[in-house]
């Protein structure tokens, strides 16, 4: 269960292109699990910012010596990542965490294959721990633009039994996308299951991989969101349920973690005709 | 629940005010609700703060059948707002009231049931599944929505079919059951839409659903929502709702008004309270603070106290007292004598 606590900023570090920081937050850490996230506020209590930002858990400890911490890894969009950005130790931030579903652990000592792209490893590195405490392989591909766009090769390599890197302009690794090396990784490791992070056109080839290869594919997707936690109905993506009905579920709520093979890549961002309860004709009303 | 969900300001008693409030002959221990739309239908807010704490929980609007809404993205963020294009997504009535009304009843909040309909046919039938449900408080009727049978005028925008849809409700509404009507701020005169409402048996009114507004993304050049335009919500809409509830109390004096629209805080809540509103419910700041709910109740019974309220209903409307003309009862006796009784001109030197 979420809990509304008020956080306090401990540390803020540069890596590469990106922001670690890590905040105080009593009560998160001893529930959280690779996958779940936190929604902070931005801009202060007078903000005109009224929405909250969703970032995946990278890091917790249950007790420091300052109580428990939550560490996530972000990268300046607009605004309200910008604000953050300048955050500084010691500052006040209201953190609701944690949230969503998060990565379903297998049963048995499995073959696994964690693909992240850009700040979507983030989540996949405390995986990686959990699923070799439970005796599993793992293999990491990650991809990312540019060098300063990898985050945690270092961990990773550590934690795992191989790692292929990949970079679009081949400042590290092959030059390329996750998508052209995965097939190897694949069929070399023997693979049994997936988990992957990052860009939701990363997502969507790396469950089409997986798929045809019959191998389930976890995959924690990234839609925009105004309240992390259920209620506004605006995170939402087609996706076929156990009864094989369609229906846009929240992905704050039901997600952000899915099996590759039940999201309608195709169709997200539209509402396709037959999910449940889609209009006949373009009704209005909100 | 963990003392952490609470923060201390909530967990603090409330002060000794009369904060109970009376909406179409139906008593709530306190005037602050939730907006439909903006909590669901209660349970994933019950996760951070004790839902039946709250005047009411008001859902989100329901319909006949099961409504996908909008594509995305249904979402932009705004100055002090947002937009929202959702389109009324639901699992139907029937879903809502097996799953979401009886977890409400059982709960022991008391719902505000917000229905929505594409016709007054579908307001009547609505009605009629709601009566004698445990658990229904209030029934709220979002007019804001589309008239397939009068090529998608939206009701709140016509006062005659409005009218429709408010007395097809009331009639098919338990007569214990109060039935509210929700006014769109998007019409020339809401008095007169409120009138109509009123004539037509709504017991009461809320005030305000969204502004339509849109915006279009420079970088693609296109509108950002994917139902093009969208609800402006938020405290950038506060002072056109303020306006509206002044409006509607101004004409109709005697009937209860939910108020709504951009409430952050009790002195947002006591702002709209002053202006003729006897609850007010809170919508999109939930979205970026779960427990606001909470908070405004208690900033509100403070704020209340501080200005020697014993009883919310006493500042209900108080805004529009004639302006008091301030007569000292006698003069400051204090400091009078020290003061020059005629102003010396003063000189001043010239610039150099
Ligand atoms: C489950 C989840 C996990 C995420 N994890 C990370 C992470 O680990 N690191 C990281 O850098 N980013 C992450 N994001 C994306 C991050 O939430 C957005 O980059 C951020 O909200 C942008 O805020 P902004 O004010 O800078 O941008 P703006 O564009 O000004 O944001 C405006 C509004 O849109 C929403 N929004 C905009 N882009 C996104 C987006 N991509 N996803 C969700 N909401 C969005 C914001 O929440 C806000 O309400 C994650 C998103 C989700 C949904
Ligand atoms: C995401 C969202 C969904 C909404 N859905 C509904 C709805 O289903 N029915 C309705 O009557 N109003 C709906 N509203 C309007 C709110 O109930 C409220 O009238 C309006 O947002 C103004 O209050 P606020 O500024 O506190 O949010 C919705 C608002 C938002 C932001
Ligand atoms: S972000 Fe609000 S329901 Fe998912």
């Amino acid at each position: 269960m979420p809990v509304q606590v008020q956080g306090e900023v401990l540390s803020m570090r540069r890596v590469g292109a990106y922001n670690a920081m890590t905040i105080v937050a009593p009560g998160i850490a001893e529930r959280t699990k690779p996958g779940h996230f936190v929604a902070l506020q931005v801009g202060g209590a007078e903000s005109s910012m009224m929405l909250r930002r969703a970032f995946a858990i990278y890091d917790v400890k249950e007790r420091g010596v300052y109580g428990g911490t939550v560490e996530f890894i972000f990268s300046v969009h607009g605004k309200g990542t910008a604000w953050l950005a300048a955050r500084r130790p010691q500052d006040k931030l209201d953190v609701v965490g944690p949230l969503g579903k998060p990565f379903r652990l297998p049963q048995g000592r499995v073959n696994a294959t964690l693909v992240g792209g850009g700040y979507g490893s983030a989540p996949l590195l405390p995986l990686a721990k959990v699923l070799r405490e439970r005796g599993c392989r793992v293999d990491f591909v990650l991809g990312a633009a540019s060098i300063d766009r990898l985050f945690g090769q270092l961990d990773a390599k550590r934690m795992s039994s191989s790692i292929a890197v990949t970079t679009d302009d081949g400042s590290m690794g092959e030059r390329g996308r996750v998508s052209d090396v995965l097939p190897q990784v694949l069929d070399r490791t023997g693979c049994d299951v997936v988990y992957a992070c990052g860009p939701m056109a990363m997502l969507r080839a790396v469950s089409e991989l997986a798929a045809e290869r019959g191998i389930p594919a976890q995959v924690a997707v990234e839609e925009s969101m105004a309240c992390g936690i259920g209620v506004c109905m605006t995170c939402v993506l087609p996706v076929v349920g156990d009864d094989g009905v369609s229906r846009m579920v929240r992905s704050c709520v039901e997600g952000p973690v899915f099996l590759g093979d039940r999201v309608r890549w195709d169709d997200v961002g539209t509402v396709p005709d037959d999910v449940l309860g889609a209009p006949q004709s373009t009704g209005g009303g909100h | 629940m963990s003392e952490l969900t609470v923060r201390h300001a909530e967990a603090a008693p409330l002060p000794d005010v009369d904060l109970s409030t009376s909406l179409g002959g139906v008593t709530f221990p306190n005037p602050v609700f939730t907006a439909s739309g903006c909590a669901a239908a209660g349970q994933e807010l019950d996760q951070f703060f004790d839902i039946t704490a709250l005047g009411g929980v008001v859902t989100k609007s329901i319909m006949l059948a099961p409504r996908s809404g909008r594509p995305t993205p249904r979402m932009a963020e705004t100055p002090s707002g947002m937009l929202n294009s959702i389109g009324l997504q639901g699992p139907g009535i029937e879903a809502f009231l097996e799953h979401d009304l009886a977890w409400l009843a059982d709960r022991g909040a008391r719902a505000v049931v917000s229905i929505a309909g594409g016709s007054v046919e579908d307001y009547a039938k609505l009605a009629m599944k709601l009566r004698g449900r445990p658990g229904l408080a209030m029934v709220e009727v979002n007019i804001s929505c589309p008239n397939v049978e009068d090529r998608g005028q939206v009701f709140a925008c016509d006062p005659g079919a409005a009218a429709a849809v408010v007395q097809a409700v009331r009639r098919n509404t338990d007569t214990r059951i109060p039935v509210f009507a929700k006014l769109s701020p998007d019409v020339t005169d809401i008095a007169m839409i409120a009138r109509s409402c009123v004539n037509a048996g709504a017991d009461g009114l809320s005030v305000i659903n969204t502004l339509l507004g849109m915006v279009i993304d420079t970088a693609t050049m296109r509108p950002v929502l994917g139902g093009v335009t969208g609800g402006l919500s938020g405290p950038a809409i506060r002072p056109v709702a303020v306006r509206c509830v002044w409006q509607v109390h101004q004409a109709l004096p005697d009937v209860p008004i939910l108020g709504m629209g951009g409430i952050r805080t009790g002195l947002d809540a006591l702002e709209f309270v002053l202006a003729g509103a006897s609850a007010v419910s809170v919508g999109t700041t939930v979205f970026g603070d779960p427990t606001a709910p909470v908070r405004v109740l208690h900033e509100l019974a403070h704020a209340l106290a501080q200005r020697g309220f014993g009883r919310l209903e006493d500042a209900i409307g108080l805004a529009h007292r004639p302006p008091e003309i301030y007569v000292p009862e006698e003069p400051d006796p204090v400091g009078d004598d020290q003061l020059p009784l005629v102003r010396q001109p003063v000189g001043f030197e010239e610039e150099r």
